[in-house]
């Protein structure tokens, strides 16, 4: 039997075993609500609504004039900027989940090739991701479109730049699967799995970043955390755009990332710790 | 007809750390018959029996199917069904759906699902979350699975374990049937009576050494003793020797081993000597076993000395 077929074979068994469980559509439900709900919430305050609401309560300085495409990249990106916890934990779930619950020995005993196994789950773990980069827009341009529209900003949905950032969203989710595949292979525990891709992208990435910004040299570093690249990728982040939103913070002491080069950042952050899941625990016994 | 299948496990050994868990062990499971792998929990069959599905690397030695490592197996389910616990199911996924992941990832067609799901008894509650299953009900699953490709060959870790009275007597017959139908079956069990009335040959292993290995009559021919006495004890044991039997000396009699109570009698008869004890004291099964499988301390007490018992030549395990 060839390889390919192998791997065409060990990828619908994986494809098979994420559609006949509950967690996937669970997770993208999660993903719909929240990022939607994220993306409406932006939507009012970036509006001149929402500016208005702020400059009345803080009596600050009035909001600068936001250029219709800035609003709808932040709106819609917000995918990324909240939602990339869920591919990644869908990544580290599928394959934490077959040492959790014993069932590594049976899919070994069907493909005992392991490396074949691995890349079937990639496969799986970048098509889902994409799966959830699209529900996640759903949420995103679903909810925040209608928001801009009602307030009477333009949704800008038209722009070749916005559909730029929606098309890449979708490859941000799909590496950010990967991460957590990668993440979980070479961690094999699901509980440390969850911990550490909570802590991560909910306090210890924003906090880095935020500090990494203060001197040239940790900004250079800074550049290449997961969350600055998948800015960088998809071309809008609310941490890269605090300038464009307030003029007071300060411009980015070193040009960000390409778009390509952040792609190539995440794309070889999943490779390297998926080679190294194959390496060491993919060697392993299978207890 | 099937392809005859071995599975020929030769000078097997594992190191885990600082435990040896299986020291230069050595058999073979012969097509057609039943192979029951005994052994007290501990005893290393569990490990033996992974490392011949590829799932665990022996340290030194290997493990073949039909001359080939597992891995090397093109469709290894179409070539050996392995069921080695019965905690290898996500609870969220029905039983329906983990045979089918596993036919999907080998090929093997969606028929076969229903059709084992169907021979093991579970088409019932084959839509429903394995959550819900009790022990017999994933024995049964995990049979299924080995089951699945049709394969020459079975590896079954404690199959017995869960099972209800019915379920155990179908579970036999089922292994007789599979064997007869010219597989093997390989099957593990801590408990001799548990499988006693299923298996053609048997090994046991015992602190990761074979202990015996051969078919079940020679450990029970092992066992046959018979207790004998005469005035002439010299003479009385000279005509049992000479008949072929194994003679002990003891301070009740002489210990006959190779004949039985009828053919001692006989012989004495033969030789003229008049018997002034006569008495079968054959051991169970159960006790030979026990025997073979006992600490260290309790088996210099109880030296079983049954025919195709390996004596180890390094003496006493680690």
């Amino acid at each position: 039997m060839s390889t390919l077929t192998a791997l065409g074979r060990a990828t619908a068994s994986e494809l098979a075993k994420v559609f006949s469980l509950k967690s996937w559509w669970l997770l993208g439900l999660i993903l719909v609500a929240y990022v939607g709900m994220t993306a409406a919430g932006l939507a009012f305050f970036l509006s001149d609504a929402g500016a208005l609401l702020a400059g009345a309560a803080g009596g600050g300085a009035p909001a600068p004039e936001l250029d219709p495409v800035v609003i709808a990249n932040l709106v819609y990106s917000s995918v990324t900027a909240v939602g990339l916890v869920i591919p990644l934990l869908f990544g580290a779930l599928i394959v934490t989940t077959e040492y959790r619950h014993g069932t590594l020995t049976p899919t070994t005993l069907a493909q005992p090739r392991r490396g074949i196994v691995l890349t079937a789950k990639a496969i799986v773990a970048a098509l889902m991701g994409a799966l959830y980069g699209v529900l996640g827009l759903i949420g995103s341009v679903g909810l925040g479109a209608p928001v801009l529209a009602a307030l009477g900003e333009d949704t800008a949905l038209g722009e070749p730049e916005v559909i730029g950032v929606l098309l890449r969203t979708l490859v941000a989710t799909a590496l950010w699967s990967l991460l957590g595949l990668g993440l979980g292979a070479l961690l094999t525990s699901q509980i440390a799995a969850i911990v550490i891709v909570l802590a991560f992208t909910q306090f210890v990435e924003p906090i880095l970043r935020l500090v990494a910004g203060v001197w040239e040299w940790s900004a250079q570093l800074g550049r290449f955390l997961p969350g600055s690249a998948t800015d960088a990728l998809v071309g809008a982040g609310i941490l890269s755009s605090l300038n464009a939103l307030d003029p007071t913070v300060p411009v980015a002491a070193v040009d960000a990332l390409t778009w390509w080069q952040g792609g190539l950042v995440l794309g070889g952050l999943a490779a390297v710790l998926l080679v190294a899941a194959a390496l060491t625990t993919g060697r392993r016994d299978v207890e | 007809m099937r392809t005859p299948t071995p599975l020929t496990v030769e000078s097997l050994t594992k190191v885990y750390g600082e435990v040896t868990a299986l020291r230069d062990v050595s058999f073979t499971a012969q097509a057609g018959r039943v192979t029951g792998f005994l052994g007290p929990n501990g005893a290393g069959k569990t490990s033996t029996l992974r490392i011949l599905l590829g799932l665990n690397r022996p340290t030194a030695g290997r493990a073949l199917i039909d001359g080939q490592r597992y891995r090397e197996l093109s469709a290894p389910l179409r070539r050996v069904g392995g069921s080695l616990s019965s905690d290898v199911f996500h609870p969220g996924r029905s039983g329906r759906d983990h045979l089918l992941t596993l036919a999907l990832a080998s090929g093997i067609e969606r028929a076969r699902v229903d059709a084992v799901l169907t021979q093991v008894g579970l088409a019932d509650a084959a839509r429903r979350r394995v959550g819900g299953y009790s022990l017999g009900m994933r024995q049964r699953l995990g049979l299924a699975a080995a089951l699945l490709g049709d394969p020459d060959a079975l590896v079954l870790d404690e199959p017995i374990n869960g099972l209800d009275p019915d379920g155990i007597r179908w579970m036999r017959g089922l292994l007789r049937q599979l064997a007869d139908e010219g597989r093997t079956v390989l099957l593990s069990s801590h408990v001799l009576s548990e499988v006693q009335q299923t298996v053609d040959d048997v090994v046991v292993i015992r602190h990761g050494r074979i202990a015996f290995d051969g078919p079940l009559e020679a450990l029970e021919a092992g066992t046959a003793r018979v207790r004998v006495d005469a005035a002439d004890r010299d003479a009385l044991a000279d005509a049992l020797r000479r008949a072929g039997a194994t003679v002990e000396p003891g301070p009740a009699g002489l210990s006959v081993l190779g004949l039985d109570v009828a053919r001692t009698g006989e012989v004495a008869l033969a030789a003229g000597l008049a018997l002034t004890h006569l008495s079968d004291e054959t051991d169970g099964l159960e006790s030979v076993f026990l025997a073979l499988t006992a600490d260290e301390a309790q088996a210099a007490a109880a030296p079983a000395d049954a025919p195709g018992v390996a004596t180890s030549a390094e003496g006493s395990a680690a």
